[in-house]
């Protein structure tokens, strides 16, 4: 009944190919380790979101400039001026700038991260890779923009007379690996949920207006300390503020008069307990997001 | 040492929940007049098989039957959530006409990320990134977005970037769905020297012609489930692709435009 000619199908044995690896699941499972592994395919997911985020703007890279400066220049006229807290505090602007570049750090990586699975969705539908690289690069990118931050901060800070320590050091790379740890974790966590409820993506933009005023930013931590005494306490165990007050000892401290006295009054005497306390909270935080990633994972592809 | 199998399909089941719903006011209302909120849909029902080493399959099966969501699986964009899909080594291809590209990206910068996701390093990339670009015969359009390509464009993009991973499985969604007659034959061609380098192949294709071409075994997807697996011929006369008069007609017409010069 047909009349189609039959295919000349090849018959000859095709060689045969051997392949050395073992059976196994196409999907990758090992979530962030994978991430690590593959830094090639992260390093350009990160060069890519660069260019990206400010592709067709004219003033491209410096918008990130721009955005935290006009914060500071905000804060600096209505905490500073108009409150007069720039009497009260030593170099009101570097502690505040302190506070700026940690907060705009985390509230980069917490927004940028929360949307980056569903802005990628092209490449999540169909290609295996482990989705956990996109809050990762955001967490990386939001990085990257904090280099030419903290070379401003030096440059000034070393104007006013200070001189890195090695404490001061040891702080700055805790305060970092605060913020690292604990936005990428909740990067993770936000940016699955955010596929199934966009609304995610609001709420992240309104935790990021509590994380604004829930560190010693525009006021000193000791107005903190005199208003709630004891409970205090309670204020050092926001990862982030102890971020912040890691900044200041790292910085601020150093410009002022007195570093010592200055240490002593402004800063809490067992910050250091805190960070601890903080890089430990940001590990578990860490570890429970790529739990929640994992187990969300599954249903991604097919919500986007 | 390892075995033989390329691909193993094991009681694999898939299940989409669709939604009637999605905000609050929607679902509220729903729940008072007791009406579903949600419902599932098997895409992949309970599919075992297993594919050799160097073999050739077609999937077929009518639109909506599974294919896209069982390579999906395959590749591992998707996981089952019942039973296994093992593979063994690299895997490229194509799902549903199109790799995954960035819009806003250059031809040249989604051939390098796209190389990266599918495992390719950056030398490997380099060497090989003239081969790419002449196959996909995007000219000065290399340098431009691809969310500004023709769909023709970007699919021959993708199969460009694909075909020249060193993989040892590759899986080929339609492919020739949207290329013109000339990089069709390219591609089929692309495609025999992969089957007879010994690379396991996977082809859904709803052109019988190219399938009885490329396949030595055909397995039929119906409604998610496995409705036929062996013989080429069988696998498409099962599926009645070569009897009526319409169909006859657009098999031949198929035909003679899959390459018969090839």
């Amino acid at each position: 009944m047909t009349d189609v000619t039959e295919p000349e199908v090849d018959t000859s044995p095709r060689p045969l190919r051997t392949v050395d690896a073992p059976l196994a699941s196409p999907a990758a499972t090992a979530g962030l380790l994978e991430v690590f592994r593959r830094r090639y395919l992260l390093r350009l997911l990160v060069r890519r979101e660069i260019s990206a985020r400010y592709q067709g703007s004219f003033l491209g890279l410096l918008w990130s400039y721009i955005n935290p400066l006009s914060q500071f220049f905000i804060y600096y006229v209505v905490m500073g001026v108009l409150f007069g807290l720039h009497k009260d505090v030593e170099n009101f602007a570097i502690h505040m700038f302190c506070g700026i570049i940690i907060v705009h750090f985390f509230n980069e990586t917490f927004n940028a991260g929360t949307r980056s699975i569903v802005r990628n969705k092209a490449l999540v539908q169909k290609m295996a890779m482990p989705r956990e690289m996109f809050p990762v690069a955001s967490m990386l990118v939001s990085g990257y923009h904090v280099v030419p931050q903290l070379v401003i901060m030096m440059i000034v800070c070393v104007l006013l007379g200070w001189m890195p320590t090695l404490a001061g050091v040891v702080a700055l790379v805790t305060a970092l690996v605060i913020i690292a740890t604990v936005g990428t974790a909740m990067a993770l966590l936000f940016s699955a949920a955010n596929v199934f409820f966009r609304d995610v993506g609001n709420v992240a933009a309104i935790l990021t207006n509590f994380v604004r005023f829930g560190v010693p930013m525009i006021y000193p931590y000791t107005m903190v300390e005199d208003k709630f005494g004891q409970f205090a306490q309670f204020y050092l165990f926001n990862p982030i503020a102890d971020a912040v007050l890691l900044f200041q000892k790292a910085f601020w401290v150093g410009t002022t008069d007195h570093p010592a006295a200055t240490e002593a009054a402004h800063l809490p005497a067992n910050l250091w307990a805190f960070s601890g306390l903080a890089v430990v909270v940001g590990v578990i935080l860490l570890v429970i997001g790529q739990m929640v990633f994992s187990r969300l994972e599954n249903k991604i592809p097919e919500r986007l | 040492m390892s075995g033989t199998e390329s691909i193993v399909v094991d009681h694999a089941t898939k299940t989409f929940t669709l939604r009637y719903h999605r905000t609050f006011k929607q679902m509220t209302v729903a729940a008072l007049r007791r009406q579903d909120i949600s419902d599932t849909f098997r895409a992949v029902d309970d599919v075992s098989f297993t594919i050799e080493q160097g073999e050739s399959v077609g999937l077929m099966g009518l639109n909506g039957s599974g294919k896209s969501t069982l390579l999906k699986l395959i590749n591992g964009v998707m996981r089952p959530e019942g039973g296994s899909v093992q593979t063994r080594g690299r895997i490229a291809g194509l799902i549903a006409t199109g790799a995954g590209f960035h819009p806003q990206l250059t031809g040249r910068e989604n051939i390098y990320l796209n190389a990266a996701v599918l495992g390719m390093s950056e030398a490997e990339t380099k060497r090989k990134f003239d081969d790419i670009a002449d196959f996909a015969e995007l000219g000065k359009f290399l340098d431009s977005p691809v969310g500004h390509y023709s769909s023709g464009m970007s699919s021959r993009l993708g199969f460009s970037v694909a075909i020249h991973v060193d993989s040892d499985i590759f899986l080929a969604d339609e492919v020739l769905a949207v290329g013109d007659k000339p990089f069709k034959q390219k591609c089929l061609q692309k495609m025999q020297e992969i089957r007879d380098g010994g690379r396991t192949l996977v082809y859904v294709s709803h052109a019988a012609g190219s399938v009885r071409r490329m396949c030595d075994r055909v397995i039929v997807l119906e409604q998610g489930k496995v409705g036929f697996d062996g013989d080429v011929i069988e696998g498409i006369k099962y599926l009645r692709y070569d009897s009526g008069d319409e169909t006859q007609e657009e098999l031949e017409t198929e035909d003679s435009d899959l390459g018969a010069d090839i």
